[in-house]
């Protein structure tokens, strides 16, 4: 077993973990942090999107013991105490999920394109999500969700 | 509102694009699905699966396994009950191999450990003994002379005599005079459609957590559309009381028919009852590709005459479709659909139901009619391409309508196909100019739409909301549809309604999430609860006044004296009978039961412009829209999202997914990676026309929706495809090599 320190949403975070454990694994299994999802294990589906780092990155590809001195983020992590982050609000006002089960990894996808791209066009937003699998909506209303994010966030700052 | 009457207009909460309520939890990461469940003192399981297509199972030795530290249980076969016959044998023999391994997937036996890692090394010292056996994974092949025998005596009495083993239920359905028919027509097309088999795709693997003690009482949570279904299934292959194992639906990650049956459930079932802990079982993708319910492949061939106006004269289908080892393929439903939308004299359909080696199929929206429509709609294309006609106003010439005979018996009540082709004939998809290298293709599409066994309470609270409890787990924001049907109802706002989907101790029986059946018919309970919950309390305010219970009528969410002769007295809201409600008579609750059989059916229509790389054989499609009868759209923005998934789906299905059998009979592409769905840079948006033509047979006019939106892609894309490349393509998926094939054979051929 490996002890690994790390950080989790800005907490000090510490766990023990098999050197085969993925950190999806250690997320959900060690921490209890079940936003993330697998959907498939093989770093297709993005359900497990998480970023360390800064950088997004599928957790399922990473392993536990790499999270060490690191900082991750999971969509746990995005909203401010009771107040949603502006793109889990726009995700629920645009019906931008049915099932609900890709939703955690699309939005910290997402949140991390519009930190590095804050005016992507649609096809910079659907290039970006093309790693992130979704089978109920057809992609539409999560695109206009997010361009709407993008087009708000620029007009408040 | 009298119990049974009919609304059509007026609507406060219907019709609106409410925030669903459980959005919260699910861009938090709240929401609790299959595998997010612990239980204090749990085992993790691993199942072992056959690598071979079709083996006899000679010898199971489990005692590396079991000598693993950290394993506290295996399970096969011997670990289920005896004696069961019919489907139930069908389902058992699927989740845990007998005599035979009969696909690539297949489970053979399932260990539980105190940790994942070490339930899968465990499953790998269990060492199998196989005398492997030819098989056979192609639909036509499985039908020959030469083909193995999958398993003897399947097939029912449908059968006609003289066919193959394998061939085990036989369908035909029509009227009319076909060859008078055919003798009428200008023109007859007669061509021949394959589509090979594709998974549902859901991104949440399936997952449980089961616990069961030797009182054989039991406790179960996982990801379903119908936890009802799995509470009998389970509880009769182990041999339970049904009562007695308790089952939660967890939230769901997709389904689209996929999890209307059970694989994993009786495992862990069974590992927990052998180690007397709770069990924890989840599938890998790639368990997911090789053992759960893909579509059926089919192999079709399709006869239709037409004259030089349009008329359609004769139409004639045969339908054979694979459904891998168990009997099951949908063929009937794929005949019946074939030919729906068309108002047609003589039509003749036949269905052949035919066993191979490869996983037991599962429903997939609308399961067997997307494969109909292609090929139907492909012929019909290809005769109004020969005889110079509009492909919507010969669809529309031919359209079934109210009264007119259905292909496979029935007269049509009310129906929306004309509306849907007239809608779509002046969006401006319709009329917009095509670039170079584009085609625009169109279809119908037709699903029946259920109803099914429904169940529904309603309780209201001291404060004047209420608790809505469904037994329908919400697969696409249903409990949103639900609380604003009850609102409506009961004249309070859409928030005061908190919807719960019911374990199977709280309600009686409710038949799985499928066939489109939600919003029709949990929320047709829904709605009758709410009027029986509302009776109630119009007879406790006629109570209070002293007037009778007939004089008070319910309007925004109070009671009021009905006309001048019931008295003048100041309407009482919902909130001040609440709250004296435990000295008035008690709790108010309204429930329903009942098994609805007024699902209306529904039709749509899709426009679908494709672009072909004629060197690549790689196929775009650069726009589409989705025309479909919703009857009433009770929120708007789930119909759309219906609309789009289906579109979406029937994209992938059309142009990329398949499931590639290799010589060995395994399964070659059992990732995402290779197994490709759409993603976000495959899609252009997706244009949605909601048509409402009301079903007679709903309180508000409610049709599914789910369903019918899968059924013309396939061949709407295919239209497109064909019109681009300049060569009808007859295969699905529509990959570039195929394509490619294609252009090579016209340009060999003429």
């Amino acid at each position: 077993m490996i002890h690994v320190n790390t950080k989790v949403n800005g907490d000090d975070v510490e766990f023990l973990c098999d050197p085969r454990e993925t950190l999806l694994d250690a997320l959900r299994d060690k921490l209890g942090l079940t936003g993330a999802k697998e959907g498939c294990g093989t770093g297709d589906c993005g359900a497990c999107s998480v970023t360390m780092d800064g950088r997004l990155v599928c957790s399922c590809l990473v392993l536990g013991a790499e999270a060490e001195g690191k900082e991750i983020a999971t969509v746990e992590g995005m909203a401010e105490g009771e107040n949603l982050h502006i793109l889990q609000e726009k995700f629920i006002e645009h019906a931008a999920l049915q099932c609900g089960i890709c939703t955690p990894g699309i939005l910290v996808a997402t949140k991390n394109l519009l930190e590095k791209h804050p005016e992507p066009t649609e096809t910079q937003v659907r290039y970006w999500l093309a790693g992130n699998l979704c089978r109920c909506t057809g992609y539409d209303k999560i695109i206009r969700a997010v361009m709407e994010t993008a087009a708000d966030l620029r007009k408040a700052s | 509102m009298a119990f049974d009457e009919t609304k059509t207009e007026d609507f406060k909460v219907v019709g609106q694009r409410v925030k669903r309520p459980d959005g919260v939890d699910k861009v938090t990461g709240k929401a609790k699905f299959g595998a997010d469940a612990v239980a204090p003192g749990m085992l993790f399981a691993a199942i072992v699966r056959s690598p071979h297509a079709h083996a006899r199972i000679v010898k199971i030795d489990t005692s590396k396994a079991e000598a693993l530290s950290g394993v506290k249980g295996i399970v096969t076969r011997a670990d289920f009950a005896t004696g069961l016959t019919g489907g139930d044998l069908d389902v058992l023999e699927n989740v845990m191999a007998g005599e035979k391994a009969l696909y690539d997937g297949h489970a053979v036996a399932a260990v539980a450990a105190t940790s994942q890692l070490v339930a899968r090394d465990a499953a790998k010292l269990v060492e199998v003994e196989y005398e492997v056996l030819p098989h056979v994974t192609d639909v036509d092949k499985a039908m020959a002379s030469d083909a193995p025998v999958i398993r003897e005596g399947a097939a029912d009495q449908s059968v006609p005599e003289g066919m193959h083993p394998n061939v085990v239920r036989y369908h035909e359905s029509g009227h009319g005079d076909i060859e008078a028919g055919f003798a009428e027509a200008d023109l007859v097309v007669e061509d021949s459609f394959k589509t090979e088999a594709t998974h549902q795709g859901y991104i949440e693997p399936h997952a449980c957590l089961a616990q069961l003690g030797g009182d054989n009482k039991g406790e179960l949570w996982c990801c379903t559309q119908g936890h009802w279904n799995v509470q009998k299934l389970c509880a009769a292959m182990l041999g339970l009381e049904t009562s007695q194992l308790r089952v939660t639906a967890s939230e769901i990650g997709g389904g689209f028919g996929g999890k209307t049956a059970v694989f994993i459930e009786p495992v862990a079932l069974a590992l927990s009852r052998k180690t007397n802990r709770p069990v924890k079982l989840v599938m890998s993708r790639s368990e997911v590709f090789r053992a759960t319910g893909p579509t059926a492949s089919t192999s079709m061939d399709i006869k239709i005459g037409m004259k030089k106006d349009g008329t359609i004269t004769a139409g004639q289908g045969t339908f054979r479709l694979q459904g891998g080892a168990f009997p099951g393929a949908p063929m009937e439903f794929t005949a019946m659909c074939a030919f729906a939308p068309y108002n047609l004299q003589n039509v003749k359909q036949v269905g052949y139901d035919v066993m191979a080696n490869r996983p037991k199929q599962a429903a997939y929206r609308a399961p067997g009619s997307p494969m109909a429509a292609f090929a139907v709609e492909s012929v019909i294309d290809e005769l109004c391409k020969k005889l110079g006609l509009d492909p919507i106003e010969v669809r529309l010439k031919n359209a079934s309508k109210q009264g007119t005979k259905a292909s496979f018996g029935p007269t049509w009540d009310r129906i929306g196909l004309v509306e849907t082709l007239e809608a779509a004939q002046s969006h401006p998809h319709y009329s917009a100019p095509l670039k170079e290298g584009q085609g625009r293709g169109i279809s119908c599409g037709f699903w029946f739409n259920h109803g099914g066994e429904t169940s529904v309470t309603l309780a209201l609270s001291e404060d004047g909301t209420a608790q809505l409890s469904v037994g329908t787990p919400d697969i696409g924001g249903s409990r949103a549809s639900m609380a604003q049907m009850a609102a409506e109802e009961l004249g309070i706002p859409y928030e005061n309604i908190r919807t719960t989907i019911a374990d199977t101790a709280t309600l009686g029986y409710n038949e799985v999430s499928h066939g489109s059946r939600v919003t029709y018919a949990s929320g047709l309970a829904t709605i009758k609860a709410a009027r029986a919950a509302v009776k109630i309390l119009c007879a406790r305010a006629a109570a209070k006044w002293g007037i009778d219970e007939d004089a008070v009528v319910w309007e925004n969410g109070c009671a009021k004296p009905s006309g001048p002769n019931a008295g003048e007295f100041d309407p009482l809201p919902i909130e001040k009978l609440t709250r004296s409600m435990g000295r008035t008579g008690g709790p108010i609750v309204g429930h329903f039961e009942a098994t609805p059989e007024g699902a209306g059916v529904s039709f749509a229509t899709h426009i679908v412009d494709a672009e072909v790389d004629k060197e690549t054989g790689q196929t775009k499609v650069v726009r589409y829209t989705v025309v479909q009868d919703a009857g009433k759209a009770i929120n708007p923005a789930y119909v759309e999202g219906q609309f789009q998934g289906g579109a979406a789906q029937g994209i992938g299905w059309a142009l990329n997914e398949e499931y590639i059998y290799g010589e060995d009979g395994r399964l070659q592409n059992s990732v995402f990676l290779d197994y490709r769905i759409p993603v976000a840079s495959d899609l252009p948006m997706i244009d949605t026309v909601i048509v409402e033509v009301p079903n007679p047979g709903h309180p508000y006019g409610v049709r599914g929706v789910g369903e019918t939106s899968i059924c013309p892609p396939l061949a709407a894309i295919a239209n497109a495809v064909s019109n681009a490349a300049g060569v009808r393509l007859k295969e699905l998926p529509m990959s570039p090599p195929r394509i490619l094939a294609a252009l090579e054979d016209q340009a060999n051929n003429g």
